[in-house]
């Protein structure tokens, strides 16, 4: 039961927080740190646990905020009708991507995935029917509670709170799963894995689509949010880069690694944003680079896994680590 | 064939070669370490300031330009191989990309911090006017970096094959620790490899810095090109580097003139994907 014991305070405190912190900004800071987290999750899948590094994520993100405004802006429909679409394009998309280069070395992979981003980007900003440069706009004024468009952040912080449980319970019961069992053992050693039958090909492709298709929902809960959708804030390679470097900081390939990394970085954006204005905007970045390097140089794991590393050495009389330990 | 095409296929000839020359840097520490530098790209950019420093700065053309590119490109390859990829060489492959993926976009945005995200350009006529060879323009600058790109990337590829420098690299890329008994320092060895690759990518950038917009996020761009270039060559081979160089300019500037300006990064990308999904090993690489 102890093992419970934190993610049910965690849990707690999640449902009560925009009731503690009322304040606009408060509250729309925490839905924006929920739908990173839903983003960073979804990216830890195939990022952390099959230990591919996507650099390339928001071309998924951008399927989901495409087909969502699409919906509305084309068809009339309610954004919601566009999450379906939205999943079945970034899936597919996956499909295409993974199948030729999961066969290869990791790099090939990192490179396939920022080439397609890049691509879906310049394309979609030279077609006129997805609104080329300037995007695609949701509804300004709800017509019903199903364009989900609403001036309060209250209910989408629940809304993305229900969708990051969601998130989360698939990818924990993902870890459990036979599925679970080969993605770790393709990550410590894919060869010994191969030759004692796991697929490991296939298995890493099934971690991506999933991936791809939780982080188009992700992309089409934001556009609801924002009510509209540009090449640059749906495709740009920042959204990728910040749902990348919020999983590694929190800690990739642990469950909750996510959650914590999209808790400290959007409120230091928010602040920064706040403080320097528009000038912030490519210190933000330079300060995003320098963690991601000495991330990578000093602690590959993450902060979580540095607590987990502490927590577990005072304790260890008392039982395993979670299911969620990194390999 | 019209005279126009030919125009345009010299022009794509003269730009594949820098690509092959900054291509070469990234085959060689991939060939070498076995790892992809998602900064290379940002390497070249760098070039291109440097060289835009010292004009606005100094006045100075590539003749001043070009060298200082390379040697401060140079220095920070050596300084990022012993600061960074020596930790995360033998690490996670999460590591390794993180670790080059995030030198990229710290020197991305100190550039666009310092710099604006502005596009800045050079005078084109630093180096000269427009000379006509049989009816065909070509315009200096670009002629003297298509020139100087080729006999630096031959020049390189003989360094590595012909030379005992070159064979005591290659000897650290088939076995570090064999090497080292052999009384090679591949520590050494893979520094100078570092700085061998960085700057040639500083050089590159000084070199099309005359003609091409010079912007922070440039850089992207132009990894995405090396990674086109370095898997259409085969990885770790200079000579595949050059043909794939060459033939990718092309390919650019005839679907530029052919199909549209916007769509030639386009072609060159989608060309990426397709290799990777039927010829990963490259045009020259055995299956």
């Amino acid at each position: 039961m102890r093992r419970l014991l934190w993610p049910s305070v965690f849990a707690a405190f999640a449902i009560a927080y925009p009731l503690l912190l009322s304040s606009p900004f408060q509250q729309r800071l925490g839905a924006l740190v929920l739908l990173y987290a839903i983003a960073a999750s979804a990216w830890n899948i195939v990022g952390g646990y099959a230990g591919q590094v996507s650099v390339g994520h928001a071309v998924f993100f951008g399927c989901g905020a495409y087909a969502a405004m699409g919906s509305y802006a084309k068809f009339g429909l309610s954004p919601l009708f566009g999450i379906p679409g939205g999943i079945v394009l970034a899936v597919g998309l996956a499909a295409i991507v993974g199948v030729p280069t999961l066969r290869l070395s990791g790099h090939y992979f990192s490179m396939a995935t920022i080439a397609v981003a890049e691509t879906m980007r310049l394309i979609v900003t030279n077609t006129d029917y997805v609104g080329a440069a300037v995007g695609l706009s949701g509804p300004t004024v709800a017509r019903n509670v199903f364009d989900l468009s609403f001036i309060s952040a209250l209910p989408y912080y629940y809304l993305f709170l229900t969708v990051l449980a969601i998130t989360l319970f698939i990818t924990w019961w993902m870890t459990n799963s036979r599925m679970g069992f080969y993605l770790r053992a393709i990550k410590d050693s894919e060869r010994a894995a191969r030759s004692l039958g796991a697929p490991a090909s296939r298995t890493k492709l099934y971690a991506f689509m999933l991936s791809a298709g939780l982080t188009s929902v992700a992309g089409a809960l934001y556009a609801m949010m924002f009510g509209f959708v540009d090449p640059e804030s749906g495709l740009g390679i920042l959204i990728s880069v910040k749902i990348l470097i919020m999983a590694a900081l929190g800690g990739a390939g642990l469950l909750f690694g996510p959650l914590v990394g999209a808790a400290i970085l959007v409120p230091l954006e928010e602040i920064s944003n706040n403080v320097l204005g528009g000038k912030g905007a490519g210190l933000t970045f330079v300060v995003y680079g320098a963690i991601i390097v000495l991330i990578a140089r000093f602690q590959p794991g993450g902060i979580l896994s540095l607590i987990q590393r502490h927590l577990r050495k005072d304790a260890r009389p008392a039982g395993q680590g979670g299911a969620d330990h990194a390999p | 064939m019209s005279f126009v095409l030919v125009q345009v296929i010299v022009g794509g000839l003269l730009l594949g070669a820098v690509y092959a020359l900054f291509s070469s840097g990234l085959t060689l520490v991939w060939g070498m370490m076995n790892i992809v530098n998602f900064a290379h790209g940002d390497f070249v950019m760098l070039g291109m300031y440097v060289a835009y420093v010292v004009y606005t700065l100094f006045g100075g053309g590539p003749i001043f330009g070009a060298p200082l590119a390379t040697l401060v490109l140079a220095t920070l390859g050596v300084v990022v191989y012993f600061g960074l990829i020596r930790g995360i060489m033998k690490g996670p492959m999460l590591a390794q990309i993180l670790g080059t993926f995030g030198l990229a976009l710290l020197l991305r945005y100190s550039v666009f911090w310092w710099f604006g995200a502005n596009f800045l350009s050079l005078p084109q006529d630093i180096v000269g006017g427009t000379y006509a060879f049989a009816g065909l323009r070509v315009e200096a600058s670009r002629l003297l970096a298509g020139i100087v790109a080729l006999l630096v990337t031959l020049a390189l590829h003989l360094l590595l094959t012909r030379s005992s420098l070159g064979s005591k690299m290659l000897a650290v890329a088939e076995d570090a620790t064999a090497a080292q008994l052999m009384g090679i320092r591949p520590d050494t060895m893979q520094a100078i490899a570092w700085a061998i690759a960085a700057g040639a990518t500083g050089l590159a950038g000084a070199l099309i810095a005359n003609f091409f917009y010079i912007v922070p996020t440039v850089g992207e761009t132009l990894a995405i090109v090396a990674f086109v270039t370095v898997s259409l060559g085969g990885f770790g081979s200079v000579p595949g580097a050059l043909v794939a160089g060459l033939l990718i300019g092309v390919i650019e500037s005839l679907s530029g003139y052919l199909i549209g300006a916007v769509y030639k990064d386009i072609v060159v990308y989608l060309l990426f994907l397709f290799f990777l999904w039927f010829r990963p090993q490259g045009l020259m690489g055995k299956s």
